[in-house]
């Protein structure tokens, strides 16, 4: 167990003071009853669910968009054709699915930052990155990433020059975003690969940058 | 709505929380609240509007106090309900009682790998031309339906710029009521940080939405 406020209920139905095992209990029992009864009514496949799980904890995650940064560090024309129609841009890497059907990437550059947030509920693009982090769904990042986000950067261990312009993106409809971060110096001549290596998720909601090489300063 | 998801500008959460190697999953039943909630969507009884909506409709104190895959369960919950695949009795019980609604399909294991990939694309022709276009100015409209939307609080009333106009898009704001997808041009649109926040903001900042067209006047 771990102790994000975020993931502990404190609902009405929580209030007689249970501690986090017992809430777990609660939920695990709640959620474990809705299946139970969907099954029993031929209305789910539990097989369906450890696939969708599976999927999501084995197959879809950052690597897919490190992939994508790298050959658009690597290859202008790829760049191009990411800045123009992201998401062929990237389908055509294979990347392609749930949460990522209308993808548009955008570029970090010497005067600008990008970050990634969705104010109003959780939009983030499964096929690139996986499924999203407890931080980004939680309130305080989605109420404050567009008023104060040198702040939140900050939190996050990265601070920006003052004058480094800062352009946050509200994920409101279906479009989900890709931050392309700026590519480390000392990186010439690197494969794909080891590019996509110094390529975080954070890097890609845009409250990190990439990593700089080992030896690089 | 103005309900306790629209979070952007509120004050009070605290410092966000990052986690060093944060797993996919905090408990078991999460993943199979993810699961469920998926399963569920592929009856092709709701949309994903619909789903949206049911989430923020939670009262505010029990939307705030809850987990996120917790907000799943108890929107899952409400839309079995309504769309009678579940009676509350059943649901309280976890068992079946009665027999209810047929879906559309049944999500199979052999299933899942093309419904992922193929996702639900929501990008739909319209035969109006857009009525704005990039580099103009636009305000958005200061309304406050009860029903669902998709322009944030901070975002309504304010002046900004058109960058792009993004293909046309299913409608949330029928589309969550059944009232069709009534798809409509969108507009990427940017506001500068004291246009949102007034005098103290940062000075650097903007932001963008992405805004369906009948939010949008002309400036």
């Amino acid at each position: 167990m771990h102790d994000h406020d975020d993931d502990h209920a404190h609902g009405n139905e929580h209030a007689q003071g249970h501690d986090h095992d017992n809430h777990y209990s609660d939920m695990q029992a709640r959620v474990k009853a809705l299946e139970t009864l969907l099954t029993e009514k031929g209305l789910i496949d539990p097989a369906a669910i450890d696939a969708i799980v599976e999927t999501y904890e084995t197959k879809v995650g950052p690597r897919n968009g490190a992939h994508v940064v790298a050959k658009a560090w690597s290859d202008p024309d790829f760049a191009d054709w990411l800045k123009r129609d992201a998401t062929a841009a990237i389908a055509s890497l294979g990347h392609t699915g749930r949460q990522g059907e209308h993808m548009r990437a955008v570029f970090n550059t010497a005067e600008t930052h990008h970050l990634v947030v969705c104010t109003l509920c959780s939009c983030y693009p499964w096929s690139v990155l996986g499924l999203p982090p407890v931080w980004y769904k939680a309130p305080a990042y989605r109420s404050r990433a567009v008023i104060d986000p040198r702040g939140v950067l900050a939190e996050f261990g990265l601070t920006l020059p003052e004058d480094k312009k800062i352009r946050v993106w509200d994920s409101t409809a279906e479009l989900r975003y890709l931050v392309i971060p700026e590519r480390p110096e000392g990186t010439d001549g690197m494969d794909e690969q080891t590019l996509a290596g110094l390529v975080s998720r954070d890097a890609m909601i845009g409250t990190a940058v990439a990593r700089k090489p080992e030896g690089a300063t | 709505m103005n309900g306790p998801h629209d979070l952007g500008g509120q004050m009070g959460f605290g410092a966000v929380a990052p986690e060093k190697d944060e797993p996919y999953f905090h408990a078991e039943w999460e993943k199979r609240a993810l699961g469920i909630t998926l399963s569920c969507g592929a009856f092709g009884a709701w949309t994903i509007d619909e789903s949206r909506h049911a989430r923020e409709n939670i009262p505010p104190a029990d939307y705030l106090a809850a987990s996120y895959y917790e907000i799943w369960v108890r929107g899952i919950d409400k839309l079995l309900e309504r769309h009678g695949f579940a009676t509350r009795s059943e649901l309280l019980s976890g068992h079946a009682q009665q027999p209810g609604a047929v879906p559309k399909r049944v999500l199979k294991a052999d299933m899942v790998p093309g419904v992922l990939a193929k996702g639900g694309p929501c990008d739909r022709p319209v035969k109006t031309a857009p009525r704005f276009v990039a580099g103009e100015a636009v305000k958005t409209k200061n309304f406050n339906p009860v029903t669902h939307t998709r322009l944030p609080r901070y975002a309504r009333a304010k002046t900004g710029v058109v960058e792009a106009v993004q293909g046309a898009f299913v409608f949330p704001d029928d589309n969550a009521h059944g009232e069709g997808e009534n798809p409509q041009w969108l507009y990427t649109v940017v506001f500068d940080g004291a246009e949102l926040w007034g005098g103290d903001a940062d000075p650097t900042l903007t932001v963008s939405i992405d805004a369906w067209e009948s939010y949008l006047e002309p400036a």
